[in-house]
């Protein structure tokens, strides 16, 4: 499927965020709440560092035998009465549910946010097999509504001020003189989403975990528009990368201490639904159907790939929030479906790394997303990695690999490195007053456009060492 | 005999709850350490190096300088250019194999060879001494504080003094005690906590140029915070974020100041 964003080229696209008053406005409000909120949270947990080391282990030791866990988690579904399918491909898992709603005959369905459906652009999917998708949770409400994408991981409509919202509420659902108080907006759309969930014949999800021993597909939600899509409609299909198993109960109660802390600073989120297959018997509500479908799309290549770690995801959205780069130029610049630092390495993994040449460069590598992850994944060295991959395989433009490799040769030979210097103070010579440098052509250009840049010194540290020496000796 | 290996002190990498304490490493104290100028104070601020050695000197240490240094390989190695990375290591590790302890003035190179160096060579004889530099290379405030004991210096410097915690220092070599020891202590000068100086300065290495318009909007922010904590003058200990936030000042035509440690401490103690 094609990503629309990509059209423009990258620079273009995050210049653009840069000039966008609102985006700006929006972005900052929100990232420095949930920095504060995250930050308390874990101030209130003493042992919160204890619980991030063990939850990794746990992701480690269930990568080191997937295949274990994933036939545990569907035979204990299969023996509840749910189906489990399993889907290579984006492609594939979107015919898996299509050929689902086909056969049950549904015309609507209800999506809790899931960012699994998002990757696999199955509303477009649906759209075009004449099911309606209705996004029900308010973010991703909002931006169905306005024909976008969510530009964070668990705040789609985090791009969108107060009073945007209002106004596409006032135009979409014909309301004008709409008040842009939250919770008038929210009364307002939970009234549209009623109707809907009760006439809705699939429900949507996906899944924060997978319990394997017991079969429990597990949502980690705050609105209970997750609870309301899995027991309401006739059918339940659940769509969830198969990295996201863990093998026990015991395991759910560490992740579930750290998630909610590092997503939004809640010590627990508001609904915790674990869903065991269809409805049983003796149960007054739940699907007549529920169906998992597991989600490879790239993810188990990399279980022996340099980018193992990133399996590890929560999907907490910790590191986006902390990010200087995603602060400054929000989700939708990114251009893929998984924004920031973590969504620049989901991206290479789905996508190749030929979708990351330019976004494995949009970090300054300051680490703040390595220190804010639940799971501890260092995403600064995997996007070395990436960066080191995209030179290997010669995506990265000729002239800035010849560019690095006379670099190399300049910083191995010191007669060079001072011929260079020698060469510096010459160019330099037209540009530079009292030490810096307003104004370079070339490279450096797009230094000083909005920076002043230091000029070689008359005297280099080196050249003076002599004279130091001297000093001493006196 | 070399000085106490900085890895087993508090506050290093393998410890991440470790941030707080400044205990000084144990050991016999360090007489005499090679300096590492690194390519940005080679270049372009020479006068931080000179300011550092006469410190190092009137703290009774002697300095040696290896000649021959070009750069630590970080630009190379940041950018995925690991062969070339390797190569200038490898030269770097020769450069300084007979220090008994390295001083750098910028936390990113510091880093760059405490953690980035060994993972480069497979060569068990070339990891052993990349490992061998990686344990006696100290950044300076790190060197002052843990390495000498030493917290109170003298300053030509008055008025409010702000902190910029690097990320390579605060997130790389977990640490934020030492500078900020130093400069409390301080006289004729008052430190004030700069409003989320653990935020990225947006310089990056080559992302500044990749990506100019988004690394100056990261620098804005902390331009702005700087100039929302009342100080007169702004502390780090990189001279990659020094260019940065200088570069921002000076076309700001800003009478705020960004200097490295070493600037704001006088020599002779």
């Amino acid at each position: 499927m094609s990503e629309p964003e990509l059209a423009t080229p990258f620079r273009e696209r995050t210049g653009r965020a840069l000039g966008d008053r609102f985006l700006q406005q929006a972005l900052d409000i929100a990232t420095t709440k949930f920095i504060v909120l995250r930050r308390e949270a874990f101030e209130n947990l003493p042992e919160g560092d204890r619980l991030r080391d063990r939850a990794r282990e746990i992701k480690e030791a269930t990568l080191q035998q997937l295949d274990r866990h994933l036939d545990r988690l569907i035979d204990e579904i299969e023996r509840r009465g749910g189906h489990v399918h399993f889907a290579t491909t984006a492609e594939e898992a979107r015919a898996i549910v299509l050929g689902i709603a086909r056969r049950t005959g549904a015309r609507t369905a209800v999506k809790a946010k899931s960012m699994a459906t998002e990757e696999i652009h199955l509303n477009e999917a649906l759209e075009a097999a004449g099911v309606a998708p209705i996004e029900t949770d308010l973010g991703e409400y909002i931006i169905q509504l306005a024909h976008e994408r969510p530009s964070h991981i668990i705040a789609p409509a985090i791009h969108k001020t107060r009073g945007q919202v209002a106004e596409l509420f006032a135009r979409e659902l014909r309301r004008p003189g709409l008040s842009d108080d939250p919770e008038i907006l929210t009364r307002v759309a939970r009234e549209e989403l009623r109707e809907k969930f009760l006439a809705a014949d699939l429900g949507i999800t996906g899944a924060n975990f997978a319990v394997a021993e017991t079969g429990s597909v597990v949502l980690v939600t705050n609105e209970g528009n997750g609870r309301m899509s899995t027991s309401l409609p006739r059918v339940h299909i659940a769509v969830m990368g198969v990295e996201k198993v863990i093998p026990s109960m015991t395991d759910l109660v560490v992740f579930l201490a750290i998630l909610a802390r590092s997503a939004t600073g809640q010590r627990l989120s508001v609904y915790t639904t674990l869903v065991q297959g269809p409805k049983r018997a003796a149960e007054l509500e739940g699907p007549d159907e529920f169906h998992l479908v597991l989600l490879d799309n790239g993810r188990i290549p990399q279980i022996a790939g340099p980018l193992r770690e990133a399996l590890s995801c929560l999907r907490c959205g910790a590191c986006l929030n902390v990010c200087p780069v995603y602060r400054q130029i929000g989700g939708h610049a990114y251009g893929y479906t998984y924004p920031g630092p973590i969504g620049i390495l989901l991206t290479a993994m789905l996508n190749g790394p030929t979708s990351v040449k330019d976004l494995a460069h949009a970090s300054s590598l300051c680490g703040a997303c390595a220190d804010a992850c639940p799971v501890r994944i260092d995403i600064p060295r995997m996007l070395v990695t990436l960066r080191k991959e995209v030179n290997e395989q010669r995506i990265a433009p000729w002239t800035e690999r010849v560019a690095f490799t006379i670099l190399g040769k300049v910083l191995t030979r010191p007669a060079l490195y001072r011929l260079a210097r020698s060469f510096g103070r010459i160019a330099q010579r037209p540009f530079a007053r009292d030490g810096a440098i307003r104004r370079v052509p070339l490279a450096f250009g797009e230094w000083t456009r909005s920076r002043d840049l230091p000029a070689v010194a008359p005297r280099t540290f080196q050249e003076q060492w002599a004279e130091l020496e001297r000093e001493r000796a006196r | 005999m070399t000085a106490g290996d900085p890895e087993t002190g508090p506050g290093f990498p393998g410890d991440r709850r470790a941030s707080g304490g400044l205990g000084a490493m144990s050991g016999p104290p360090v007489s005499r350490v090679a300096f590492m100028v690194t390519c940005l104070g080679d270049l372009f601020y020479p006068e931080v190096g000179v300011r550092i050695v006469r410190l190092l000197r009137g703290l009774g240490v002697t300095v040696e300088f290896p000649a021959g240094q070009t750069c630590c390989g970080m630009p190379l190695f940041n950018s995925g250019y690991h062969a070339d990375a390797t190569d200038v290591a490898r030269r770097t590790i020769a450069l300084f194999k007979d220090a008994e302890a390295v001083v750098v003035p910028s936390g990113s190179c510091a880093f760059m060879v405490k953690h980035e160096y060994p993972s480069l060579f497979t060569d068990p004889a070339e990891r052993r001494d990349a490992d061998a530099l990686a344990a006696k290379t100290w950044e300076l405030s790190q060197f002052l504080v843990r390495g000498l004991g030493r917290t109170r210096f003298r300053s030509e410097i008055r008025g409010r003094i702000a902190y910029h915690d690097s990320c390579h220092l605060l997130r790389g070599l977990h640490e934020s005690e030492s500078p900020r020891a130093i400069l409390r202590s301080l006289e004729g000068a008052e430190f004030v906590e700069l409003p989320a100086s653990d935020e990225c300065c947006g310089f990056g290495g080559s992302f500044s140029v990749r990506l100019p318009e988004v690394s100056t909007a990261i620098l804005d922010r902390k331009l702005k915070n700087l100039e929302a904590s009342g100080a007169d003058c702004l502390v780090a200990c990189d001279a990659g974020c020094l260019m940065q936030m200088r570069g921002g000042l000076g076309r700001r035509g800003s009478r705020l100041r960004a200097l490295h440690l070493a600037e704001v401490l006088a020599p002779n103690e």
